[in-house]
């Protein structure tokens, strides 16, 4: 396999990561700066090296994201085996090895009496993600002229055409019609609450003071993630000269690249 | 002491303290090593450059030091000095109340002592907390409900042991429990941030104020959802203040939500003391104004009275503190002189 095969396909699997994000935060991975390498050998075996901004980072999110890694590398067709590895965690071997192994978290972390499984996790941040997502395109519904009863009236097709430009709205926008889609809720109405149910005009402010609290707390957690991130690694990588703030793996260097095989 | 520059005196109780030794020497494991450099994390991430510290003086301090830097170069009135066991990770503790009770023996009417316990231990907490309100006369607690304990990776405020302890605490009039809910280490548990504990405890014990430091950060929301139901819980500003340097717009944004759903009656100043010392927090935090926009949007507003009561007429309050009678005791102290 030469050289720029191997690129093209370490360029792909940082596409790939680039889809899965901390739960906490809703942000890709790849953004937070939480990937440090991405390795490809000739077999089909991917290596991704990841690190959190803290020792005790929370173990349940390490998994998760671990494990969505090895998920979303695997849908590449030429790979045959994604080794996510966690380093400098409290349970970075349980981890390591649990996701390898196919485990559970309950499995993986049996000897700490970890409880029995995630989905409970990962149904709590889908709802906060999905409220995140909410809020940035009503207010960027607002912000473009849209009032109350026009917003919660709007059909899916209309929400369709809006431009909500290239800010968060913007962005947020595809992102929300996603986990629309996910929950199968993309019906007539393009605003929803995670249940499901229709929200009336008069609702909306006090609806959207909730959906702020949510949001105010995941930027606030993910200015100190990427805060911690830079205290803990920022020195070393210096050392390394691969000085790197928070986010700038997205783009992965060439030289990232390790010849393992 | 704190002088506005206008020339009013501010009673300043820092409601979070340590006087910690983490130093290689105490450290047991790995966990301690970590532990610490976790702090250290923290502390570089968000203070300015001239107040950074090189790590092994951030590992052990001298009491010289914390009382200088507290009320001498500092502008506290008094400080609550928190007590953290983590003897697992640290071979005499990291911060226990024999360390806490020294350094306030020797600057009298500085310091107020806050015991811990863990309900994991049966019956030696309850005999542990009788032991402290004899020895230390202690009138709150500080708990991390995700300390490390043999298999046990952290409990519940409302596991059926921890009431017990709140029984006894209410009965010897032990009224003040700071609760850590914040990041750092943290339980294997499934959501291992989760606050609802706080909720149910609040809800059964009236005759408690909980305080629930760092303001459950990072379930800022779901922390105040439940203050704004339990009139017995206060937020303690620790961790979250020093981003009034680092991002001066997400800490409006965090304390006007805090002003909205807690109000200005219960939320309390804390250094977090070593990991942040209290001089150019409570200078930035006086100077402090939310920006325009966000005070429109929220409907909230930081006045010098809201000021005034985080910064120490909230402690006062729950510690009872007599501020007049407290401000004689200490006129003869050397104290913060205003730098012009």
């Amino acid at each position: 396999m030469g050289a720029s095969v191997r690129t093209d396909r370490v360029a792909e699997v940082w596409a790939r990561l680039g889809e899965v994000t901390d739960p906490e935060l809703d942000e890709p991975v790849t953004d937070l700066g939480f990937v440090e390498t991405v390795a490809v050998d000739g077999e089909g075996g991917v290596d991704v090296v990841f690190r959190l901004p803290t020792y005790w980072c929370s173990a349940n999110f390490a998994f998760l994201m671990a494990d969505d890694m090895r998920l979303a590398v695997s849908s590449l067709p030429w790979v045959r085996a994604v080794r996510p590895q966690l380093q400098d965690h409290m349970v970075a071997a349980e981890i390591n090895r649990g996701v390898r192994l196919g485990q559970s978290f309950a499995e993986a972390l049996k000897d700490f009496a970890a409880g029995e499984t995630l989905d409970e996790v990962r149904e709590k941040f889908r709802r906060k993600a999905f409220e995140r997502r909410q809020e940035a395109v009503i207010l960027a519904l607002r912000a473009a002229g849209h009032d109350d009863a026009a917003i919660c009236g709007m059909s899916l097709a209309a929400f369709d055409r809006a431009d909500l430009g290239e800010a968060e709205g913007g962005y947020q926008k595809p992102r929300y019609r996603a986990l629309l889609v996910a929950r199968g809720l993309a019906g007539e109405r393009a605003f929803v609450t995670y249940n499901g149910r229709p929200i009336a005009p008069h609702e909306l402010p006090a609806y959207l003071q909730r959906l702020r609290a949510v949001r105010i707390n995941m930027e606030f957690n993910s200015v100190l993630c990427r805060g911690l991130l830079d205290a803990r690694y920022k020195e070393i990588d210096a050392d390394f000269g691969l000085a790197c703030g928070s986010g700038c793996t997205r783009h992965a260097p060439a030289d990232a690249i390790r010849e393992s095989a | 002491m704190f002088k506005t520059p206008s020339g009013e005196e501010i009673f300043v109780v820092d409601g979070h303290t340590h006087f910690w030794d983490a130093s290689p020497e105490n450290q047991r494991n790995v966990h301690g090593k970590q532990f610490i450099e976790c702090f250290y994390a923290y502390h570089k991430a968000l203070s300015p450059k001239e107040q950074l510290w090189p790590l092994p003086q951030f590992e052990k301090y001298s009491a010289e030091q914390m009382y200088n830097d507290l009320f001498v170069d500092g502008p506290d009135d008094m400080a609550i000095v928190q007590s953290t066991y983590l003897t697992e990770f640290y071979k005499n503790g990291f911060n226990t109340i024999d360390r806490n009770a020294e350094i306030a023996r020797k600057y009298k009417d500085r310091f107020i002592v806050n015991g811990s316990f863990d309900p994991r231990d049966g019956e030696r907490a309850l005999e542990y907390i009788h032991y402290m309100k004899e020895t230390f006369g202690i009138k709150g607690v500080k708990l991390y409900t995700a300390e490390w304990k043999g298999d046990s990776r952290g409990w519940k405020l409302n596991d059926p042991g921890a009431y017990r302890c709140f029984e006894l605490c209410e009965k010897l009039g032990i009224t003040n429990v700071h609760v850590h809910k914040g990041p750092t280490i943290i339980p294997l548990d499934k959501d291992a941030f989760d606050v609802h504990d706080v909720d149910h405890a609040a809800t059964d014990f009236q005759g408690l104020n909980f305080i629930v430091e760092h303001c459950g950060l990072p379930r800022l929301d779901d922390f105040c959802w439940i203050a704004v139901q339990e009139t017995n819980v206060f937020g303690g500003l620790a961790v979250a203040l020093p981003f009034i340097h680092s991002r001066p717009r997400y800490f409006a944004e965090v304390i006007s939500e805090l002003l909205f759903w807690v109000g200005e009656d219960k939320i309390l100043f804390g250094s977090d003391y070593a990991i942040w010392t209290p001089r150019w927090l409570v200078e930035k935090f006086w100077a402090f104004e939310i920006p325009e926009d966000i005070k429109q949007e929220r409907g909230v507003d930081l006045t010098p009275e809201a000021k005034r009561k985080i910064l120490g007429l909230n402690a006062a309050r729950l510690y009872g503190i007599d501020i007049e009678s407290q401000k004689a005791k200490l006129s003869g102290e050397p104290v913060a002189v205003a730098a012009e």
